[in-house]
């Protein structure tokens, strides 16, 4: 072949069938690994008592209109022969509520469920971040409080330990901590939204501006600020007073009934707010130093069956796959090192 | 089992161009060794003094990916790259600039397009900001992203007016141009990763405070 002719290059992509942005094809070395990661972490559900679901990938969307969902809002919609619109689930925990209102409307809680099963987001793709998905988590259901949430906990970083990661932690927070106290300080609603948003963003600079323009003392501003910013190990559940110090009670039960190995791994994170509408007490992350983004995370989501109609107390996590995959890659890279 | 902890220290993603200088004046007051990165300036990586260095708009894309745990770089990046799923902690308060809409002097040519053609078009770097300031004052506006020297725009008829950002006024003086509106201030902001943010709190917080202290 002459240069002039290499220089044409391939044929033009047009002639290429692509796949959608944000969704690709998985080849047999990487699907290997990925069956085999998914496969130690669905034993470790199993044995913790947690029974494997599926629903359907096309649901209602009234569904899900319920709640706001921001970034995990449905994404993907299209019309069934009836006229009605149906969306490409965005989450796992909204199917599995309308699953328990539905199918167990009578059964005695706790119910425990677990799946491995990809959602559907409309994301801004890179690597980690697709818009088709798999997620592997549980939900337990009926098991109100810090029980629940230390129960979650366990089994969290159990299928991480089956996983084989060796360096994660879990950013455990409450997302009514913040809230509260702006509404104890009487802040408007649209303000509270704001800063919530600005804190959930991790704009510090943007929450500094706002706090400041709400005409507190200078003692109440300083202590919202720096509830922002605390996080670290159980010590930043001490040393605070008064409505503070009770606000946080329920935390310093969480950690009361963790075990030391879950416990080492747990980061106190007061300023931790999850931008997804259904969470209403603890939540948390997981995060990796493998990883820049977080590899999974969860909470308590107390109303959400409610509004299906069996009012029941619930907690929940789900890991996203993909990245669990690329940090344990990154792991086993650097120890190879 | 033990949790290991970092063995290296913090990697920061320094901006070269406008805001080099005075980012370098910082990190050496907060003690690190910026010399080697003053005498080369073709290397981009300074594994010693945990520094890399890039431009100003790439910074934003290696904090969020954790490539680099902290960076900084200037509010209008953040604010064009606004996706970005990145931390920002401080404002630096150096490299004040001002993002302004500007047209050539004399009778406003952008305030006539509006009101006679509908539509006014707009030359930017900043195709995001651009938008988005039209957007919320109620204007129709054609974007037009050009990659350099957005002053000639209005100088040829390729748009009625720019947004840009201006430290002292001076190239759009030279050239003629006015400013109209003031759209937002900008100043250096030190950024982090959500997740260093939260594994590496202690020797984040450390800096911050002795950032304050300066």
């Amino acid at each position: 072949m002459s240069t002039v002719d290499r220089l044409e290059g391939p044929p033009a992509p047009a002639q290429v069938d692509r796949i959608p942005s944000g969704t690709r094809d998985v080849l047999p070395d990487e699907m290997r690994e990925i069956r085999a990661l998914t496969d130690r972490m669905h034993g470790v559900f199993e044995q913790a008592g947690y029974g494997e679901v599926y629903t359907p990938a096309l649901e209602y969307e009234r569904t899900f209109s319920r709640q706001t969902l921001d970034q995990a809002a449905p994404a993907y919609r299209m019309f069934d022969e009836q006229g009605s619109v149906l969306v490409l689930r965005p989450d796992m925990t909204i199917p599995i509520a309308r699953l328990v209102a539905t199918r167990y409307s009578h059964a005695e809680p706790p119910l425990r469920f677990c799946y491995t099963s990809y959602v559907y987001r409309g994301v801004r793709p890179q690597r980690g971040q697709s818009r088709e998905f798999l997620q592997a988590g549980v939900e337990l259901i009926g098991s109100p409080g810090a029980a629940g949430t230390a129960e979650m906990l366990a089994v969290l970083c159990a299928a991480l330990d089956a996983a084989g990661l060796r360096n994660y932690r879990v950013g455990l927070g409450d997302s009514s901590l913040y809230p509260s106290l702006l509404e104890a300080f009487d802040v408007n609603l649209a303000r509270q939204e704001r800063i919530l948003a600005e804190l959930a963003a991790g704009d510090f600079v943007g929450v500094e501006e706002e706090v400041a323009g709400l005409g507190l003392s200078s003692a109440d501003q300083a202590m919202l600020l720096r509830l922002a910013r605390t996080r670290g190990g159980p010590e930043v559940l001490d040393g605070l007073s008064g409505r503070l110090h009770d606000a946080l009670g329920g935390m310093r039960e969480v950690h009361r009934l963790l075990s030391p190995e879950v416990a080492a791994r747990v980061i106190f994170d007061l300023g931790l707010v999850r931008n997804i509408g259904y969470y209403t007490g603890a939540v948390f992350q997981v995060y990796d130093p493998a990883y820049g983004m977080p590899i999974g995370a969860g909470g308590r989501y107390d109303e959400l069956l409610g509004t299906f109609g069996r009012p029941l107390p619930a907690v929940g996590f789900a890991l996203n796959v993909e990245r669990l995959h690329i940090a344990l890659t990154s792991e086993e890279r650097a120890a190879r090192r | 089992m033990p949790i290991p902890e970092f063995p290296n220290h913090l990697r920061i993603a320094v901006p070269r161009g406008a805001l080099f200088g005075e980012t370098l004046d910082l990190l050496a007051q907060l003690g690190i060794d910026t010399g080697e990165v003053r005498a080369n300036d073709r290397k981009l990586l300074f594994e010693d003094a945990g520094i890399v260095t890039m431009r100003p708009s790439d910074v934003p894309t290696y904090v969020e990916a954790g490539a680099a745990d902290l960076g900084i770089t200037g509010k209008d990046v953040l604010l064009e790259q606004s996706e970005r799923d990145v931390y920002e902690l401080m404002d630096l308060g150096f490299g004040r600039c001002e993002m302004v809409l500007a047209s050539v002097a004399g009778e406003d040519r952008a305030e006539e397009a509006l009101r006679r053609l509908g539509v006014v078009r707009i030359a930017t770097k900043y195709p995001k900001i651009a938008t988005g300031y039209f957007l919320q004052t109620g204007r129709q506006a054609e974007i037009v992203e050009v990659k350099g020297s957005v002053e000639l725009a209005p100088l040829t008829g390729l748009a009625e007016a720019i947004v840009d950002l201006t430290a002292t006024g001076t190239t759009l003086r030279e050239n003629g141009l006015v400013i109209r509106e003031r759209i937002a201030v900008a100043t250096a902001r030190l950024i982090a990763n959500p997740v260093a943010h939260k594994l590496r709190a202690a020797e984040i917080d450390a800096l911050l405070e002795r950032i304050r202290g300066i």
